[in-house]
């Protein structure tokens, strides 16, 4: 999206931040890994120093990197007489809250994920902080720096339970209140925990145990088949024809 | 002397003015606000895991509820988000046409909020010219699509289908029968772009009468003058795109910043306002429906013009023709594993935003490989902007407040998700 030379952004960035960000291009978007302890002096250059002038916190949200590049059904090979069919497997979107994943391949699971808009040089960039301790995330908060991400934190804490520390009011803000979990996490089900009804022998509401199963329509699936280069290329040869 | 203490009270969940479901909780010096603290999250569904549990193209009809009265815009950011992914672009009568029906989803954002911001403040009529105006053009979201709000109409490599060539028109009834009935269909005899080449003659002069209501209403100015003054660095800093933004006197609008779609050819102006206050996001707002008449007019001239495809010739991503299937096997493969299975976005990761019109609608996909998002993160502008209200309302009277809900453009479906 952002058309303004990205390339001589990642040139400043390096210049000025050398090793403290690790700096990416993809799709003309820049992405800037930082680790939790640089990020508020990063942040505070990126929105005052000319050559960066990010001044408006478009978003922060949290990444749960748990069962990244994990399916549903394994499509690469036929095991013994024929593919699997799709009933077993790591089975992100089928386990019940005991039998939920917990392999992780990503060295660390959680991490924030802050965008930035300049509309002094027309720019953008993501920040990237990965949470150090995967049992308790823990990140600096931007608060101090750009007031409009406080909202942007409480959610991502509510969802991904990441702490954000320096936050002057971390609350819930989306769930429900007194609301037990982080529901965004991938080891969250996405039927829940819980489910709740008016029980007239009682006359109020109450919480149960969910009653229902997981289930999974479509499975999840990789494929490495050049059907998107294809796609890629036919629609290239569509936009020149018009 | 007797203790005077501040008195807290509860605003919502189910007020008329609230927009919705926002409950405030404000702390009342007298009538002089000390702090509010909005309380959102019930409406809160939980789009974004739902939607890394389903195909890509399954979650397109979850977009149009997020902001549910500008429902193409949502589906265009998610849209432009996947094509982005895929490296694929819709063909160029498609990138027309989804402009089109975004100016067309401005007007109706705007007239919803004109109308419902005034009905707040104290003025009933406006509500209702501005709903006149709303029907006439969710008859072209049902033209096109069959759905008169959510219309699932964008798809990743174009839109569902092209342009249709009549408009459904009024039967005789014992109530609409002879001279009226023959009023009712005057603009329909035509095909949907004629219809709405006389919508866009005719609406200059209905944007004129909500402002002969308006603009130098005597209790209008009063109420908003002044009121909720948003300097542009507080704007900047409290993640304040859109209206808000430029109402600030920044003129800043990804259509004309970062164009997607066909806005790099388009003609138009951006409004900006003076002095931050609610009279002037609405003078933004007003003069806003009408550029968007203008892009809509645009748009029109062109597709008249050029006929061609709308959406990418490419079974991967986009079904075959029902005709085909009937005869050819492979097209009835690729049917079937395109509804059954989707189709796999290569890894990697993409912010896109569009100017929709409350402010950047943005959509943060983060895509693994697999038939469906591993993360959706939608960046809904209403909810940068509730998140100043407590900074804002500080030191208002508690009517401000109602005001300043309002001229928020508040919508809970994208706050809440």
């Amino acid at each position: 999206m952002s058309v303004i030379n990205e390339t001589s952004l990642v040139e400043r960035l390096a210049a000025r931040f050398g090793d403290i960000l690790t700096v990416k291009v993809d799709r003309n978007e820049v992405t800037a890994e930082v680790a939790p302890r640089d990020l508020i002096s990063v942040a505070t250059a990126l929105r005052d120093e000319a050559g960066f002038r990010f001044t408006i916190p478009v978003d922060v949200c949290g990444v749960d990197y748990l069962s990244y590049g994990q399916t549903e059904w394994d499509t690469d090979t036929a095991q013994g007489e024929s593919f699997s069919r799709g009933v077993e497997g790591e089975a992100m979107g089928r386990f019940t809250w005991a039998d939920r994943p917990r392999k992780v391949e990503q060295p660390r699971r959680y991490a924030a994920v802050i965008h930035l808009l300049s509309i002094e040089l027309n720019q953008r960039i993501r920040l990237r902080v990965f949470c150090e301790d995967d049992a308790f995330p823990i990140v600096p908060s931007v608060t101090p720096v750009w007031p409009g991400t406080d909202w942007f934190e409480r959610e991502t804490f509510d969802l991904y339970g990441i702490i954000f520390e320096g936050h002057p009011d971390l609350r819930r803000i989306l769930t429900d209140y007194g609301f037990v979990g982080h529901p965004f996490r991938k080891d969250f089900p996405l039927i829940g925990n819980v489910e709740v009804r008016y029980d007239p022998e009682q006359k109020r509401v109450i919480y149960e145990p969910v009653s229902i199963e997981p289930r999974v329509l479509v499975p999840r699936t990789i494929r490495n088949d050049a059907d998107l280069d294809t796609a890629r290329a036919e629609s290239a040869d569509h936009w020149r024809e018009n | 002397m007797e203790e005077i203490r501040n008195y807290t009270m509860n605003f919502g969940p189910q007020h008329p003015a609230a927009h919705g479901v926002l409950r405030l909780v404000l702390e009342m010096d007298g009538e002089t606000i000390v702090r509010a603290d909005p309380h959102i999250g019930l409406l809160h569904r939980g789009t974004e895991k739902l939607a890394e549990s389903k195909p890509f193209n399954q979650s397109i009809g979850y977009m149009d509820r997020l902001d549910y009265v500008s429902m193409m815009c949502n589906e265009h950011a998610y849209v432009l988000a996947i094509e982005n992914l895929m490296g694929i672009q819709a063909p160029i009568r498609a990138q027309y046409i989804r402009t089109m029906f975004d100016e067309i989803t401005r007007i109706l954002n705007h007239l919803m909020w004109v109308g419902s911001n005034a009905l707040d403040l104290g003025a009933m009529a406006v509500f209702l010219y501005a709903f006149r105006e709303r029907e006439e053009l969710m008859d072209v979201y049902e033209a096109v699509s069959g759905a008169r709000m959510h219309a699932t109409y964008y798809r990743p490599g174009g839109v569902y289908r092209d342009l249709p060539d009549q408009m459904s028109k009024y039967r005789e009834s014992p109530w609409h029968k002879g001279a009226d009935l023959k009023r009712r269909n005057s603009w329909r005899e035509g095909s949907m772009l004629d219809y709405l080449t006389e919508f866009t003659n005719d609406f200059p002069a209905r944007v004129d009468e909500y402002e002969s209501l308006l603009t130098n209403n005597r209790i209008w100015k009063q109420r908003t003058v002044g009121i909720g003054v948003i300097p542009p660095e507080k704007a900047q800093a409290w993640g304040m795109t859109g209206a808000m933004l430029r109402g600030s006197g920044i003129a800043w609008d990804l259509r004309k910043k970062q164009p997607y779609a066909a806005y790099a050819n388009m003609e138009f102006d951006i409004p900006v306002g003076v002095n931050g206050d609610c009279y002037d996001r609405y003078l933004v707002r007003v003069e806003e429906m009408r550029q968007s008449n203008n892009i809509i007019k645009q748009c029109i001239a062109w597709l008249k013009a050029n006929p061609g495809p709308v959406m990418v010739q490419n079974y991967k991503v986009a079904p075959p023709s029902r005709e085909e299937m009937k005869t050819d096997m492979e097209a009835l493969i690729h049917h079937f594993k395109l509804f059954t299975e989707g189709y796999g976005v290569p890894a990697g990761e993409t912010y896109t935003a569009v100017e929709a019109p409350k402010g950047e609608f943005g959509c943060y996909l983060v895509s693994d490989g697999a038939n469906k998002p591993f993360r959706v993160h939608l960046r809904a502008p209403g909810f940068a902007h509730l998140s100043s209200m407590d900074a804002i309302v500080r030191g208002h009277m508690l009517a401000d407040v109602v005001a300043m809900i309002g001229t928020y453009d508040l919508v809970f479906g994208e706050v809440d998700r």
